[in-house]
């Protein structure tokens, strides 16, 4: 790369009308003029559009022709047009890093139309300051790292195997890890699921067939991961079952920890006999349902919506809704009353069960979280906020909904995996809205209750989604990352204090022990160039390729320097 | 968008529509009508002059008709890909009449006004529908009176008032206020029209318009036919001013909402219109509620729900939030009646179900949580891919197969499925993604038909 220095260098600078955007706004002849009288540009062209057919023979002959190897173009946004310019570039046989694009449209022509004179003048300084940059890029390949096109699920429950079989249905191996005995997860707690009352039984019995008997899946039940190192497309992870530890190479990974009920000890009485949670429910449901039991009330959020636990678990009123309605079908003169606050029956089918619920005679009865019912021995005292008074319902059984939380050792895991849970404790996505499924961390994709409670519904689809994510990387069988990365730069300056390491968003770098003693190391494939690490290193060791120290000063110093003279 | 847009992978067919689709699972053949935009695809920059220069003004649909486009319009600013596209049932010279100035503008010559729709063909393994939903007309509940009381307004109207590049800049102004703006302004128009013709005369004859009229009142001018002209010109001139003055007086009180009302449940958990719950506008209302606050600080909002379903990860900590921080009252009550009192504030009239009380309230404007209605061409689509759709109009599928038609190898993803928020819709297209892939990759796969 230093050779490069020593040639001269030759600055084409492109000026785009965009139409009237940018010329109907800017003195687009002076912006030439002034162009030209920059240091190192040897070619200026103004384009009606750059991005055009013609724009881009424009650049290629710029290339070829007047020996440019630098190019500049002053138009749009980097957002939309960079791409362009650069291949542009790389078809005329110019490294596409040796290109610098100025913005003298949304930031320029579009927010100073009022002002052509002072609006001028600012795209003078912005292209000064893209030439000054431009004189000192640097060409750069683009990292290419192979991935293996193994992929590691972590859970066997319904969300897991579903990834699990997706994957393998496309014909990439999967290791399936179940820390218990059997594989299913909450399917096994499960009667029947709702709203098509299909039975929880037979559904993970095939399921579990199916993964069992995929030759492209294997399963290691009773096993945790211990340690993970790597990154995408190339991780080792250490798998321990009951034959000992196995070491792995994975590609990708999935997490579909799932989570678990929260058991209410101190709460409306809970005795696991009389008082029990909706999971209880589901077990006596499966094994019928004493004939004694002719009054039912059940209690809505039930440790959830609180000070404590702040979140709606999503998931309870479906489920209270549900056994309710079995309830009346194993004993049908059983009197079943929900006690609720927000029935959240969202959605076509949800909102279908529960008006179905109420024709099939269960009760709803609102009580104001500011006075709870009350669980007395074979009765519930509860004030009906709707009628405004007091009412004891008869009992024999109480079943308290309660909510689903995070998965026991789903931390151990986060830090394993160095992805982050919420405050509640499940793992937290790269976006709440766009990223549901995968984590900031290119590799590893989340599915199902180990993200945020999730119905039978909701959990294939995560499940599905979640293989759909991960296999992309497979497919493509490599990952091909934008050099614009963090580089060590002065490795010499490095103390190894690993700040960095805490900083980056992105578990991009380590600290590696080297002969120089500790020093920092950039993942390059797992960097995704935000500049975070570069901007906090006190020894400015670390520097990120097209926006070195160096470019950016020479910006600095252009925008600094003498005025422009019109 | 801009992914999609840029995405070696993807052909995007904008501005077609599906007319025929043939084969089976893993080999099927779509006939796509590409309709003529009038605008050369490979040749449109997306600049926008023709925009600029073209006379015909249309209401514009991005914007619930809130404000204008032109006839050559893009649909809205950065929309993918960014060709325009003409109008042809408002373009005048496709209408027959003179004008053309947008291809004499466009610098690209990307204008052709000869365009014909296009057909073609495409083989494909899989489909995926992915059509989304209709906002629900909240017209059709007279008791709401939308559309007859100017400042209710639906959700999705509301979000365009909001929005910093919609057609109030984000200032929360009431369409009742607007509406008598623009009336200023057209009024104005005309009054700046008839002072330069009395000012013409004014200097002509050497003294104001007021000084003339006083004396020709005083009959000093009879016979005079000039004079009586200015005279008639000035009787005019006065017709839009005292008008203007009074509307003018009035808008100056003008301020921006500060008290709205949220209805939720406008056409969904209603068994004249919708009876599933559409899921999203509960999250909708706080959010919309919160941005006003944001807004304007002094903004009060009321919820008025029957549940407020807040069920998605952070939601009922952002329901919390909003109570805390924004100004929202939330109230447990289904809306019977909206009238209109006093300076065209609608009147709100409920049940308060935790009180016991029937009350009224007045708010500066009411915000429709309209249903999530499924799409109006799904019925016609459905039939051209071959695929059932549910009691509603939703694509049929079940929950042990959540993306799969009841036809082998098309998927459904989003609101055509069933109402559903963006994380979930995001979610599931990835799962549709998923299940066509297995198709494209093995032309026969092993399908695993899960019954539910």
């Amino acid at each position: 790369m230093p050779e490069k220095r020593d040639e001269e260098i030759r600055i084409g600078v492109f000026i785009c009308h965009c139409g009237s955007n940018i010329a109907g706004f800017l003195n687009m002849e002076e912006l030439a003029e002034y162009a030209q009288t920059l240091p190192n540009v040897v070619f200026v062209q103004r384009n009606l559009y750059t991005c055009s057919e013609g724009g881009i023979n424009e650049i290629k002959y710029g290339i070829k022709e007047q020996n440019l190897n630098r190019v500049v173009v002053a138009s749009c946004t980097p957002r939309t047009h960079e791409p362009l310019f650069r291949i542009s570039c790389a078809e005329a046989g110019l490294n596409p890093y040796l290109f610098e694009m100025v913005n003298i449209r949304d930031q320029c022509s579009w927010v100073h139309m009022q002002e052509q004179e002072d609006a001028t003048t600012k795209a003078k300084v912005l292209i000064r300051m893209g030439v000054a940059k431009a004189a000192l890029l640097e060409p750069q390949e683009p990292i290419i790292s192979e991935v293996q096109t193994r992929a590691l699920v972590i859970g066997g429950g319904l969300a897991g195997m579903t990834a699990s079989l997706a994957l393998a249905h496309r014909g990439y191996e999967v290791v399936l890890i179940e820390k218990e005995s059997n594989l299913g997860g909450m399917l096994n707690q499960i009667n029947k699921l709702g709203p098509t009352m299909t039975d929880a039984e037979e559904l993970a019995e095939r399921k579990i067939k199916a993964v069992s008997e995929h030759p492209n899946i294997t399963i290691f039940t009773k096993s945790v991961i211990t340690d993970v190192q790597g990154f995408i497309g190339k991780y080792q992870v250490d798998v321990e079952t009951e034959s000992g530890v196995k070491k792995i190479d994975i590609g990708v990974i999935v997490v579909a920890t799932g989570g678990r009920t929260f058991v209410p000890e101190g709460l409306y009485g809970y005795d696991g006999r009389r008082v029990i949670t909706q999971i209880e429910m589901e077990s006596h449901l499966r094994e019928g349902l004493d004939q004694d039991i002719k009054n039912v009330v059940m209690i809505q959020c039930v440790g959830s919506r609180n000070e404590e636990r702040s979140y709606c678990s999503r998931i309870c009123c479906q489920t209270a809704v549900k056994n309710a309605i079995l309830i009346r079908e194993q004993n049908p003169d059983a009197r079943v009353s929900i006690l609720y606050r927000d029935m959240q029956m969202y959605g076509v089918e949800n909102e279908e069960m529960f008006r179905d619920s109420k024709a099939k005679g269960i009760r709803y009865i609102n009580y104001d979280p500011a006075q709870p019912p009350k669980v007395d021995s074979k009765k519930v005292k509860v004030f009906h906020s709707l009628l405004g008074r007091n009412l004891e319902l008869p009992a024999d059984l109480v079943v308290l909904s309660t909510p689903l939380i995070a998965q026991e050792g789903a931390e151990v895991i986060s830090q394993l995996l160095r992805v982050p849970i919420d405050e509640n404790g499940f793992f937290l996505e790269g976006h709440v809205k766009l990223k549901p499924l995968d984590f900031a961390t290119d590799g590893v994709f989340l599915c199902g209750s180990a993200r945020f409670p999730a119905n039978i519904r909701e959990t294939v689809a995560q499940g599905l989604g979640s293989a759909s994510r991960a296999s992309i990387p497979l497919s493509k069988g490599s990952v091909v990352v934008e050099p614009i990365i963090s580089v060590l730069a002065d490795e010499e300056a490095c103390r190894g204090c690993g700040l960095c390491v805490e900083l980056c968003p992105y578990s991009a770098l380590e600290i590696q022990h080297t002969e120089k003693g500790r020093k920092v190391h950039v993942i390059d494939v797992a960097c995704k160039g935000c500049g975070i690490c570069a901007a906090t290193c006190y020894q400015h060791a670390l520097s990120i390729n097209s926006f070195t120290d160096e470019q950016i000063e020479a910006q600095l110093e252009a925008f600094l320097g003498s005025s422009v003279v019109s | 968008m801009l992914d999609v847009g840029r995405h070696p992978n993807i052909e995007l067919l904008s501005y077609s529509e599906v007319e025929k689709v043939e084969g089976r699972i893993g080999d099927l053949r779509v006939t796509v009508r590409r309709k003529a935009r009038y605008v050369e695809e490979d040749k449109c920059t997306g600049c926008g002059t023709c925009t600029e220069k073209c006379p015909t003004a249309v209401p514009d649909a991005f914007n619930e008709g809130l404000g204008d486009r032109r006839a050559i319009y893009s649909y809205f600013a950065q929309g993918i890909p960014s060709t325009h596209t003409i109008d042809p049932d408002q373009c005048r010279q496709l209408k027959g009449k003179k004008c053309g100035i947008c291809a004499k503008t466009c610098q690209a010559e990307a204008i052709n006004f000869d365009q014909k729709d296009r057909i073609v063909e495409i083989d494909v393994a899989a489909i995926i529908v992915a059509v989304g939903y209709d906002v629900f007309d909240p017209s059709r509940i007279p008791e709401y009176r939308y559309r007859e009381i100017t400042n209710v307004v639906t959700a999705i109207e509301f979000e365009r008032l909001l929005s910093a590049s919609g057609p109030t800049v984000g200032h929360l102004d009431r369409p009742s206020d607007r509406a008598v703006e623009a009336q200023i302004e057209e009024l104005e128009k005309k009054a700046r029209k008839s002072q330069k013709v009395l000012g013409k005369l004014e200097e002509r004859f050497g003294e104001s318009s007021a000084e003339f009229h006083e004396k020709y009142q005083a009959g000093q001018y009879q016979g005079d036919q000039e004079r009586q002209k200015w005279a008639d010109k000035y009787a005019a001139h006065l017709s839009v001013m005292e008008p203007l003055e009074d509307l003018k007086k009035r808008a100056e009180g003008f301020t921006v909402a500060k008290r709205l009302a949220f209805i939720q449940c406008v056409g969904s958990r209603d068994f004249r219109f919708y009876p599933f719950c559409s899921g999203y506008c509960c999250m909708h209302s706080v959010k919309e509620a919160i941005i006003a606050h944001e807004h304007e600080p002094e903004t009060r909002s009321t919820i008025f729900g029957m549940d407020i379903r807040a069920v998605g990860k952070g939601f009922e900590e952002y329901k919390i939030r909003g109570g805390d921080h924004s100004n929202i009252t939330y109230v447990r009550g289904r809306v019977a009646e909206i009238t209109e009192g006093a300076n065209h504030n609608p009147v709100v009239t409920y049940e308060d179900t935790r009180e016991r009380k029937v009350k009224s309230q007045e708010f500066d404007m009411v915000i429709l949580a309209t249903a999530c209605a499924p799409t109006k061409g799904i019925i016609e689509l459905a039939k051209v891919v071959g695929i059932e759709l549910d009691q509603y109009n939703f694509v049929k599928t079940s929950p042990l197969s959540p993306v799969d038609s009841t036809t082998p190898g098309i998927f459904v993803c989003g609101c055509a499925e069933s109402p559903m928020d963006v994380p979930e819709s995001v979610a599931q297209a990835s799962s549709a993604a998923e299940r066509a892939a297995e198709i494209a990759i093995q032309p026969r796969p092993e399908m695993e038909h899960a019954v539910a």
